[in-house]
């Protein structure tokens, strides 16, 4: 009898979880298939490819314009994850760990940041970027990167940096460590998972950006994948842009898949730690 | 090592509340000294001062006869043994004592010799590759206790390092702790709620309670000449009895009957503004059954008759629980103390008398008995402010005496 | 562990600094306590100088990027600023404003977008609770509906769009052949339809994520009581659980609308605006980028942000919310 129920109740919360998986896949697994379908079967509408081929990656890898937008991708988002996750570690432990004044203001103006909306700089950085000789260049993409992932940074790091015993910095002071040192050698090993956790966040935050890639860049010195993505559109040099559009998608997409497949748990506790506490 | 003083040292937070007032503290070079009181009595904030890990708002604190005031805790060297041990949880058990060390810029060599001597003494040589994670609660315990021993400093403090044992592991612990000091012999302050714990423990005990300090002495005076009602009330387990007194007629009248009152107290309760209702405190071992004492101790106390509520045989001696009539003595002093032992809106039974007889007792639940208390062992307080009108020159000798 | 004592006494010496610095004058007696002697310990100003210190680089960044721009955002939208036309740059006051609030496309666009903003985040907390239960309390295959759930919230949004704008193409979509001979992404309301459709499903896992942290707030045992004292499911959903994420709830609503509020990716490769389908992020960008028009772009920037700022203020004083870190350092 109570076998019955529980059974029922696996089957029911079962078929809940297949509605999700279905519903959070298949607009991935589409585009997928459309990125390994011929050009010939491309426009038949069958969700599987009747006839498998890699030619769309071999295209693809074969240009410049999206070999180059790869490496602008990889490198810009390395580049200002890791000035983020930095800048926010320290700013996260100043504000988990002491007391001085301004601390709310800092906090405050990093609230304000994560609700900035983004196109309202478009326009005085696109000026101020041609200006100072930015614009087109990475730098000029890796900062507002900086500036919008140190909320996300700030916030998720406060959250973990609460979590590590506070009498363990006490403690380290007791055996003779300075501040810093107690930073160095006590805290930081253990915020390590917390800073991994961050830099994923903010590496796919900057992986994502469209607004800025598209208005702060104008040829591939700069171009980031998913605006190049969108002029493949009107390249002419493929006949039928589809394939290769959908092959670079699915490159681009093949990080963010190995993370959440890899890292799904740390992911998951660094969203909600940070909404929820920071 | 060296001698801690304390001179009028106070804290208070910004918000106005006063957390340690003005106190007056002088630890001798090697001595064993325990703050003890109810939560919210400012001994962790006054050991936390002493630490440097919280600044000082006025007063001095000399260690070695240097002020420290505004030194930081690296530079005063002392080790500290916090309650939650604070292990680090990304060093094996070696790196965690040899942490300090480290810090110290020692060379490896002087470490390890060092780490593995402390190992040694705390019995921690197996387990010197291990992560705290891997280690059993009084495990842990030790490895903080050699991480404060490896590095030979001027004092330790601890901060109710055993309150996280259970009851068995803290007795057992508790020698270690005591046997640890007096093989070092460095200057120990040692924090702690459980009045056990510090009647067992230290040479000196400080009692504190609201920020001030009580009364400093060796367990047993405390427990003999308690200054006032909070010491008398925080020291002993079970706890002393309180009854109301009132003076009437040169005489006392209690529960218990008169009980008479020598020259001296009288003398004292003729003021104009002396207290016409006292607290009579008395302790159970201070009670017997009657049918068990011999004449002449007799002499020396007075008799009484009350119902048996509940009999406890503790195999040693039984406790009793008698019900006596008339009101529950009161005072803030009272009141503290109830509500740190969490009964301060529970009264239970009533007025309630605990006593300790000897084993040998026939008393059953139920029954009327005659019970012997000690008149040179009971104390009278002021209910107004807690001191002890039996104390003379710094002894208490009862109410009878002259 | 001293979880109790310790964090208490931070609390208090967190709130300390704050009391010290504004109510130093009500209490006089403090302050004289502490003349003639250094007001701060060696320790306490080390302390004070490492914060600072440690959040100066972030607090420059952060505001060299935004506030400077912004402040600077207000400058040009004063001008008038056609990068085609550089010699007729001038100081215009506030002749750029009468011309967006006049104009109709910009007027459009604002419907677009609140529409949008509207319409997704109503949907996604409804979605957002569903799957946040669902994957708080599933039974089975917790990992695989967590990790499935994350894909969209991890995903390019500009390779979901993509996905979605060849599903919903006649010939090549799966989608579109469920409905014959139609175009939807030509038509105005079934693009609007589609493009809210992109949104949601991007979207709704983060708001998901964030119902979760609200209710792993709610004691098992307030469950099991509010069970046995008699609730059902519904009355435990209502009664129980919604109240205790009340808090979540708000935050994550004030950051999904917000979010929403700057819709741009999908627009642009669903549709590019056509069909009266432009936001108001598509149309400062428009005017920006395609038209050079540093001054009615930098216009369309600021009323948008002045648009953000309302709706943000209009939370913060309707539910109290803000709270997301306003009180970080004090609250625990």
């Amino acid at each position: 009898m109570a076998d019955t129920t529980a059974t029922r109740a696996k089957v029911r919360w079962g078929l809940l979880d297949v509605a999700v998986v279905v519903f959070a896949l298949t607009p991935v697994l589409w585009i997928m298939s459309l990125s390994f379908k011929t050009p010939a079967t491309l426009t038949d509408g069958k969700f599987i490819p009747r006839e498998w081929t890699l030619e769309n990656y071999r295209t693809i890898f074969a240009t410049d314009q999206f070999v180059r937008a790869l490496i602008n991708s990889i490198g810009i988002a390395l580049i200002a994850t890791t000035i983020a996750v930095v800048l926010g570690a320290m700013a996260a432990y100043a504000i988990s760990r002491l007391d001085f004044p301004g601390k709310r203001l800092l906090i405050g103006v990093s609230l304000l940041i994560a609700m900035f909306p983004q196109v309202s700089l478009v326009s005085p950085l696109f000026e101020i970027e041609r200006q100072l000789g930015l614009f087109d260049t990475w730098p000029g993409l890796i900062l507002p990167y900086i500036t919008f992932a140190l909320p996300l940074a700030i916030y998720t790091l406060s959250a973990f940096f609460k979590q590590i015993p506070w009498d363990l910095e006490k403690a380290a002071k007791m055996d003779g460590a300075t501040q810093g040192q107690a930073f160095r050698r006590v805290i930081a090993p253990l915020a390590a998972p917390g800073l991994f956790t961050t830099a994923i966040l903010v590496f796919i935050f900057c992986w994502n950006d469209f607004l800025f890639a598209i208005s702060l860049t104008s040829t591939e010195r700069s171009r980031t994948v998913p605006v190049a993505l969108s002029f493949f559109t009107g390249a002419s040099q493929f006949e039928d842009p589809t394939g290769a559009i959908c092959a670079a998608a699915v490159v681009i997409t093949v990080p963010i898949i190995l993370f959440v497949l890899f890292f799904q748990r740390r992911i998951v506790s660094g969203l909600t730690s940070g909404a929820v506490k920071g | 090592m060296a001698d801690i003083v304390l001179d009028k040292v106070s804290k208070k937070f910004p918000d106005g509340t006063t957390a340690v007032r003005d106190v007056d503290l002088e630890i001798a070079d090697g001595e064993f000294v325990i703050l003890v009181g109810p939560s919210g009595c400012g001994k962790s904030t006054t050991l936390n001062m002493i630490a440097g890990l919280e600044d000082i708002s006025s007063g001095e604190l000399r260690i070695g006869g240097q002020r420290v005031n505004d030194k930081a805790p690296r530079d005063r060297d002392i080790a500290m043994v916090f309650q939650s041990y604070a292990l680090y949880p990304n060093m094996t058990v070696r790196e965690n004592m040899a942490f300090p060390l480290r810090l110290a810029k020692l060379d490896k060599e002087t470490i390890n010799q060092k780490v593995d001597q402390a190992a040694k003494v705390l019995e921690l040589t197996p387990l010197l590759d291990r992560k705290p994670a891997n280690l059993s609660g009084g495990q842990r315990q030790r490895v903080a206790m050699g991480r404060a021993i490896v590095r030979q400093p001027k004092a330790f403090l601890m901060d109710e390092p055993l309150s996280n044992l259970d009851a068995k592991l803290r007795v057992q612990m508790r020698t270690v702790v005591s046997r640890l000091q007096k093989q070092l012999g460095t200057t120990t302050v040692y924090v702690t709620h459980d009045q056990t714990e510090a009647m067992t423990l230290g040479d000196r005990v400080v009692i504190m309670r609201g920020g001030a300090v009580q009364q400093v002495g060796p367990p047993q005076e405390l427990y003999d000449h308690p200054n006032n009602l909070f010491v008398a009330g925080f020291i002993g387990s079970p706890s002393m009895n309180f009854l109301t007194a009132k003076v009437e007629e040169g005489t006392l009248r209690t529960a218990l009957g008169d009980v008479p009152i020598g020259d001296r107290i009288r003398r004292e309760l003729e003021g104009a503004d002396a207290p016409r209702e006292l607290i009579l405190g008395i302790r159970p071992e201070h009670f017997e059954d009657a049918e068990l004492v011999d004449d002449d101790t007799r002499r020396r106390g007075m008799e009484f008759t009350a119902p048996v509520d509940i009999v406890e045989s503790m195999g040693s001696d039984k406790y009793v629980y008698l019900s006596v009539e008339g009101e529950r003595a009161t005072s803030a002093e009272l009141e503290e103390l109830a509500a740190d032992a969490g009964a301060a809106d529970f009264s239970g039974a009533g007025s309630n008398l605990v006593t300790r007889l000897s084993a040998e007792s026939t008393v059953t639940e139920g029954e009327d008995r005659r019970v012997w208390f000690n008149l040179e062992k009971i104390h009278l307080f002021d209910p107004s402010d807690g001191r002890n009108l039996t104390l003379h020159e710094g002894r208490a000798a009862g109410t009878f005496a002259d | 562990m001293s979880v109790n004592s310790t964090p208490a006494g931070a609390d208090v010496a967190a709130d300390g600094t704050d009391t010290r610095n504004g109510g130093h004058a009500a209490v006089p007696a403090q302050r004289n306590n502490r003349r003639g002697k250094p007001p701060l310990s060696e320790n306490k100003r080390a302390e004070r100088r490492l914060g600072w210190l440690l959040c100066a680089p972030a607090a420059f960044v952060m505001l060299a990027v935004t506030a400077y721009p912004i402040l600077y955002s207000v400058w040009l939208s004063l001008q008038r600023y056609d990068l085609r036309f550089p010699a007729e740059r001038e100081f215009i006051g506030l002749q750029n404003y009468a011309t967006v609030l006049s104009n109709e496309f910009w007027w459009t666009a604002f419907g677009v977008t609140m529409l949008i903003t509207v319409v997704t985040v109503a949907v996604e907390l409804v979605l957002g609770m569903g799957l946040a239960l669902i994957m708080h309390r599933t039974l089975v295959g917790r990992g695989i509906v967590r990790t499935s759930a994350l894909i969209p919230y991890g995903i390019v949004t500009v390779v979901a769009a993509f996905s979605w704008r060849y599903a919903w193409t006649p010939g090549t979509g799966y989608l579109a052949n469920l409905f014959a001979d139609s175009a939807p992404l030509t038509e105005r309301a079934s693009s609007l339809a589609i493009i809210m459709l992109a949104e949601i499903w991007k979207t709704t896992p983060f708001m998901a994520l964030l119902l979760m942290a609200g209710l792993a707030l709610v004691p098992e045992d307030l469950l099991k009581a509010a069970s046995t004292d008699g609730a059902t499911a519904w009355q435990r959903f209502t009664k129980v659980m919604l109240p205790v994420m009340k808090p979540a709830i708000l935050v994550a609503l004030l950051f999904r609308t917000l979010d929403a509020f700057r819709v741009f990716d999908n627009i642009y490769v669903l549709t590019s605006g056509a069909n009266e389908t432009s936001s108001v992020s598509m149309i400062a960008y428009n005017n920006l980028i395609r038209g050079l028009n540093l001054g009615i772009g930098s216009t369309m920037s600021v009323l948008i942000f002045i648009t953000v700022a309302i709706i943000a203020f209009v939370f913060v004083k309707l539910f109290g919310t803000a709270a997301p870190g306003s009180d970080d350092g004090e609250r625990r």
